[in-house]
């Protein structure tokens, strides 16, 4: 199936990637040949089958829900680009 | 000899008799690094002070009588993709540069309540997207048997530095074969434990249906002490598995007599290198002659299992990565204007190609009016890829097939083929998809003196059953104490 385009620059919003001019024209070749190649999948009946969505075999777990400690603030800002006090410093969001 | 020719058993009875200290052991490798890695590039970092600190502690438990664990102070390597606190980790990543994790993976926090050294930080492809260490945004890291050729991926680091003999064992991860195609391509055993197995907690997520850490060492028996310290349950990661982890090392010797083992039909196919395929065919024998029987059996899905694979993952991909915003960690664009523009910018230039085509993908496969012809189809898919091997062990204990259809390739060979640089995965992807244990155990060279590997699948929770399978072989061939020509 061919890519246009328009579509993959409306996935790269989506993706919140600013592609370049460059990289939209490859990713529209590679991603159309990519498509291709899954679109063997479209041959199989599958009307009947239950989808997987996790590889988990045994039973999933449920467990008691009490607070534990986390980590403090000092350490989850430590990585921050930017920060003011305890929170994360972003750009202004409405003008 | 050399102390760092030892394989991690052996350093620990050395260490247990204390012939050796593990500060000499994480010296050894320290001086092993500083003489080779310049060559074959595995280490993104060495953290001296830590490991020799981690060293002389052990060595004081030696001396107090009181070893933490059977591999206490034998020096290890870990993949850039397991968080270790205070050490910075980046998964091969440019948007993580600079990134020190505040917390230990969990698996992190047993190797060092086991006492383990930790060496440093193994080169990967970024985010664990590639078979071939190139796609690392640092460089790429080579293949310790012969230089101009990839040591594999995603894992390609760790598991060139066990090849090289920088460490005695490393940690992997591997979501569609990142820990057995490397360990196929450096003559290294690599295991791949049942999805839930191992704790993922701390673990930076690829593709989280998919994911599973795993060991890396030069022999099985190696693999499976390193698989004792990090098979268990963990609270923090509500996809792994309470089963009891058995004692991988008690029927390691066992044998394969009166085992039967499936050669599936569907892995033995056309454009399979021809050296390749003659040394399975020829370990096939030996097992036969070893006392197993061989039964042909069917996997009739396979060859879906590369679009199935492709799609989930990088649909879990697009979904894991975006919390790569410049917000809370990783590198910022500082010059964009306004919120939107630093999302689009600061990942734009944070992560390299292959990252960003597998984000479109998914992105692309997730979308209104795409979301059932492309992920629900691909989940469904997965449902009878899981069947086959559902049947196929009604039949037989195990399944025996190349770990991958060719040797150790060029680097540069692939880079810019996207679809031929996937098909390197096509054997190691059903397993994953199906949440299946495998391994890899080196079974052979290529005239040119390329390693090749023997990919053993089970059962669900079967590991200690793949180890054994693989010792038999092993213990015929010892392929494990010829070094690379470095």
């Amino acid at each position: 199936m061919a890519l246009t385009l328009e579509q993959v620059r409306h996935v790269a919003t989506l993706a919140r990637l600013a592609l370049t001019p460059e990289e939209e024209q490859r990713f529209t070749t590679q991603l159309s040949a990519v498509l291709d190649a899954v679109a063997q999948l479209q041959s199989l009946d599958v009307e009947a089958v239950e989808p997987t969505s996790h590889a988990t075999l045994a039973a999933s777990l449920l467990r008691e829900d009490v607070m534990k400690p986390s980590l403090p603030p000092e350490k989850s800002l430590a990585n921050a680009p930017a920060k003011s006090g305890t929170s994360f410093a972003v750009p202004k969001i409405i003008e | 000899m050399q102390l760092t020719d030892l394989t991690m058993l052996e350093l620990a009875a050395k260490l247990a008799e204390r012939a050796v200290s593990s500060e000499e052991a994480t010296r050894a490798c320290l001086e092993r690094i500083r003489q080779v890695d310049s060559k074959v590039r595995a280490f993104l970092r060495v953290d001296e002070e830590g490991a020799l600190a981690a060293a002389r502690a052990s060595d004081a438990r030696r001396k107090a009588g009181s070893p933490a664990s059977a591999l206490d102070g034998v020096p290890l390597g870990l993949k850039d993709i397991f968080l270790t606190e205070g050490v910075e980790t980046t998964a091969g990543s440019r948007i993580l540069e600079g990134f020190v994790p505040p917390y230990d993976a969990t698996v992190v926090r047993l190797l060092k309540d086991a006492g383990l050294p930790l060496v440093g930080k193994l080169n990967m492809d970024e985010f664990a997207m590639g078979s071939s260490n190139e796609s690392s945004a640092y460089f790429p890291s080579h293949n310790p048997w012969d230089l101009a050729r990839t040591p594999g991926g995603s894992s390609g680091g760790s598991a060139a530095a066990v090849a090289a003999r920088e460490v005695f064992g490393a940690l992997g991860t591997d979501t569609g074969g990142s820990i057995r195609q490397p360990a196929a391509f450096t003559n290294t055993v690599g295991l791949k434990p049942t999805y839930g197995r191992v704790s993922r907690y701390g673990v930076i997520a690829y593709a989280s249906s998919l994911d599973q850490p795993g060991p890396m060492a030069r022999t099985v028996a190696d693999t499976a002490a390193l698989l004792q310290l990090i098979a268990r349950h963990d609270p923090q990661d509500s996809t792994s598995a309470a089963v009891e982890t058995p004692d991988y090392q008690a029927d390691l010797e066992a044998g394969v007599r009166g085992l039967k083992l499936g050669v599936p039909r569907e892995y033995f196919i056309e454009g399979i290198d021809p050296e390749v395929e003659a040394s399975i065919r020829e370990t096939l024998r030996e097992y036969e002659r070893l006392g197993a029987t061989l039964v042909d059996v069917s996997l009739p899905h396979t060859k879906y299992a590369l679009a199935t694979y492709y799609l989930l993952a990088s649909s879990e991909a697009s979904s894991n990565l975006a919390r790569y915003d410049g917000i809370r960690y990783g590198q910022r664009a500082k010059d964009a204007r306004g919120l939107k523009e630093l999302y689009a910018l600061t990942r734009e230039r944070g992560f390299g190609p292959e990252v960003k085509r597998r984000i479109m993908l998914g992105t692309y496969a997730l979308s209104a009016g795409y979301y059932d012809a492309y992920y629900l189809r691909a989940q469904k898919v997965r449902t009878l890829i899981r069947e086959d091997f559902t049947k196929a062990f009604q039949q037989v204990d195990a399944v025996l097939s190349p770990t991958s259809p060719v040797p150790a390739f060029k680097l540069g060979e692939k880079v810019d083929d996207p679809l031929s640089m996937y098909l390197m995965d096509v054997f190691t992807l059903p397993c994953n998809l199906a949440g299946l244990p495998g391994l890899a155990v080196p079974c052979g060279f290529t005239k040119a003196g390329l390693p090749v590997g023997l990919q053993i699948l089970g059962r669900p929770f079967d590991e200690a059953r793949l180890l054994r399978i693989a010792r038999a072989f092993e213990r015929e061939h010892d392929f494990f104490r010829r070094p690379a020509p470095l």
